[in-house]
């Protein structure tokens, strides 16, 4: 077992995991989605990028750039949402409530596709 | 990482080394804003606990991590906000300051100050679009090499070992930019940089003071770019062996080059001066030697260089004395036992009825102090001196000896003559072998003419890149060139022009030496020059220049633009009409 390999797999996996959790539930209703849940996955996101920084494999690239589209879903979802309450001032509007969370699906469709190379590589492996 | 890798991993080495402090400067800035949300604030006008959004505390932490501060935004802060706050402002100052510091160890990293200064240099190197040679060492040997290709106006681009001397290149005024790069030229990745494969690079010189990193050029050379030409020093016999037996082009021997100057020069000195003048380095003056006598010699210091001229001076049939620790390996020779410093073993030598001497050891100070010695037992007596550091030539200088054996200058030489002019080396051949009456008449008449500075030689190919305006001549037939019709100066009264035809190559013949001047010229002859300069230059417009070659020709100035041209003709039929 690879200490490197774990921690690498756990962000992977946990981005996904958050992402889902946010993106699950009715999409315009505010209830069902937790701005901490948003803030965590984003964290997660970008720390699972910076991880995959340096690989100069192929599918290192493919990863890296998974992870940055997620990266640019999530944040744009954030933006959104503070321009809504802040800017905007109408407050969470059931529209601007599934433009983030359908934003926030994009991201996870990028995440599914991470976790996908991940597993690939490792039945690849053979060891 | 080494100078082996691609030019791309820099950008991934930095990646990898900021993997850390970027992770931790994420979870600081996660940690703060979380904080910042959770926090309680002061009570609003209705008494409720008010807490920031995550919009106003990424704001807030965006400038207070940044140490812009602009003060407590939106409200001022309650009292458990400003006691988080404060642990969050250390927080982030110290993963500034981790970040800060890897970045700047790894700007100061030798690897990745290496790995950016080789992306650079192959960069310069894929940019040149003009011919280059690629020099391998830039000792004293590839100095001289660097400044001659210079002068003629050539590229050069140079690997050297020592860090040092690679700085002392960046020094030089060269006047075209040199793109050097400090690594062994020794490994294949880095020649490729250097551009071994580019189309642009003319040649490849290996002039490393290690037999072995020669070797590793030559057979990288011949491998990966085998329709150059590689010139490639060594010193060693089986290092010689070695290359040869992988059809190295070029191999020069100084030892054994300097060997066949003295038996030349014993042989003929008129054909020795006559090749030194042509393949002096450029801009220099020749000194004429004393010619060396004929009796009996004494040779200090039997390594190799000592074995090359002891064959050459018994091939011309001279007695040799060697002075050496060790006794030479053929007992034929007569051997006295010292180092010839002394004075005993050069009179045990026979020094007193000596006419030369020969300083060969590997150590500068030995043998001037054998020379000096020498002279003072016999006064009279022919000094071969060898030297071995550049650094010592005030004192050999001081010395005047009667010839002075130097490697890197003798490597030099026959580098320049090769690469530049391809058409020397048969000249020079004929010159070696030939009688020493007709290299005197040959000598006079060309020093006679041009003066004892080093001349311009140069070789034209009569073909449409190197001669349009004779081709196109001489693709319409009109009538035959001569060599004396060619050779006239642009000006009033083409006046001869200061060079000499010495070799002419023409497919399926014998090659002509000497060439008179009612000699026809034909396409695809090869022609050697040697001339002045401006003889060079004037003869290179000729060659390019259609009017310049019909005034060379004719001495009429045609007129050039179509409204000249026109009533040109236009005047020329109402005078024909007229008569």
């Amino acid at each position: 077992m690879n200490l490197e390999k774990v921690i690498f797999g756990f962000f992977i996996v946990f981005a996904a995991t958050l992402n889902f959790g946010f993106f699950i539930g009715d999409i315009d209703n505010p209830v069902h989605h937790d701005i901490y849940e948003l803030f965590a996955a984003i964290v997660v996101n970008l720390i699972a990028t910076v991880l995959k920084f340096g690989d100069r494999t192929q599918i290192g690239a493919v990863h890296l750039a998974t992870s940055l589209v997620a990266d640019l879903q999530l944040l744009a979802a954030a933006m959104v949402w503070g321009y809504t309450i802040h800017v905007a001032g109408t407050g969470l509007t059931a529209g601007a409530m599934s433009s983030i969370v359908s934003l926030s699906g994009g991201a996870l469709f990028a995440n599914v596709i991470s976790v996908v190379i991940l597993m690939a590589e490792t039945i690849m492996q053979r060891r | 990482m080494d100078a082996g890798s691609t030019p791309t991993s820099t950008i991934f080495l930095v990646l990898r080394r900021l993997r850390p402090p970027l992770i931790v400067l994420i979870v600081i800035f996660a940690v703060s804003v979380l904080g910042l949300t959770l926090v309680p604030g002061p009570p609003d006008a209705n008494g409720a606990i008010q807490r920031l959004s995550f919009f106003h505390a990424t704001y807030f932490f965006s400038y207070t991590a940044t140490t812009i501060g602009f003060g407590e935004i939106p409200y001022a802060f309650s009292e458990q906000q400003r006691l988080w706050v404060t642990l969050c402002i250390y927080l982030s100052v110290i993963g500034w300051a981790y970040t800060l510091g890897t970045v700047f160890a790894m700007l100061q990293d030798k690897n990745f100050l290496n790995a950016v200064a080789v992306q650079r240099f192959s960069r310069q190197v894929r940019r040149l679009r003009e011919h280059f040679f690629l020099v391998c060492g830039y000792g004293e040997t590839g100095r001289l090499i660097c400044k001659a290709l210079d002068e003629l106006g050539y590229r050069a681009v140079v690997i050297e070992l020592d860090e040092a001397k690679v700085g002392d290149l960046e020094l030089q005024s060269y006047s075209a930019d040199m793109p050097a790069l400090c690594a062994d030229a020794g490994k294949p990745d880095t020649l490729i940089f250097a551009g071994l494969t580019s189309r642009y690079c003319r040649g490849v010189i290996a002039l490393t003071n290690d037999d072995n990193t020669n070797l590793a050029v030559a057979i990288a050379a011949r491998l990966l770019a085998p329709a150059l030409p590689a010139l490639c020093r060594a010193e060693h016999a089986d290092t010689v062996a070695n290359m040869a037996s992988f059809g190295t082009r070029h191999i020069i021997n100084p030892f054994e080059k300097f060997g066949e100057y003295m038996a030349l020069a014993l042989h003929s000195p008129a054909a020795y001066n006559l090749l030194l003048w042509l393949t002096g380095l450029p801009g220099t003056t020749i000194t004429r030697h004393r010619e060396p006598p004929r009796g009996k010699w004494v040779l200090c210091g039997y390594g190799s260089f000592g074995k090359v001229m002891t064959e050459a001076l018994e091939n011309a049939d001279l007695p040799v004395s060697i002075i050496d620790r060790a006794p030479p390996a053929d007992p034929a020779h007569t051997w006295v036992k010292g180092d010839g410093t002394g004075t005993e073993a050069l009179r045990a030598a026979g020094i007193a009825d000596a006419v030369g001497i020969v300083a060969a050891t590997g150590n500068d100070v030995n043998n001037l102090s054998i020379v000096v010695t020498a002279r003072e037992l016999n006064p009279r007596l022919f000094t071969v001196l060898r030297q071995n550091q550049v650094a010592n030539r005030a004192l050999f200088d001081a010395f005047e000896s009667d010839f002075a054996m130097v490697p890197s200058e003798i490597v030099s030489h026959e580098c320049l003559a090769i690469l530049t002019t391809p058409l020397l080396a048969p000249f020079l051949d004929t010159v070696r072998h030939a009688d020493s009456a007709w290299a005197k008449t040959l000598l006079d008449e060309l020093t006679g003419r041009f003066g004892w500075d080093v001349p311009a030689v140069w070789s034209v190919a009569i073909n449409l890149p190197q001669a349009p305006s004779v081709y196109r001549m001489l693709m319409r037939h009109e009538q035959p060139l001569r060599l004396t019709d060619l050779l006239r100066t642009p000006v009033t009264d083409r006046p001869a022009l200061p060079c000499r035809a010495l070799l002419l190559l023409r497919e399926g013949d014998p090659p002509r030496l000497l060439p008179d001047d009612e000699q026809e010229i034909r396409l695809g002859d090869q022609i050697l020059f040697v001339g002045s300069e401006r003889g060079r230059k004037d003869l290179a417009l000729t060659l390019f220049n259609g009017h310049t070659l019909k005034f060379v020709l004719t001495g009429q100035d045609s007129p050039s633009g179509l409204v000249w041209e026109w009533l040109a003709a236009r005047r020329q039929a109402r005078e024909a009409a007229r008569a």
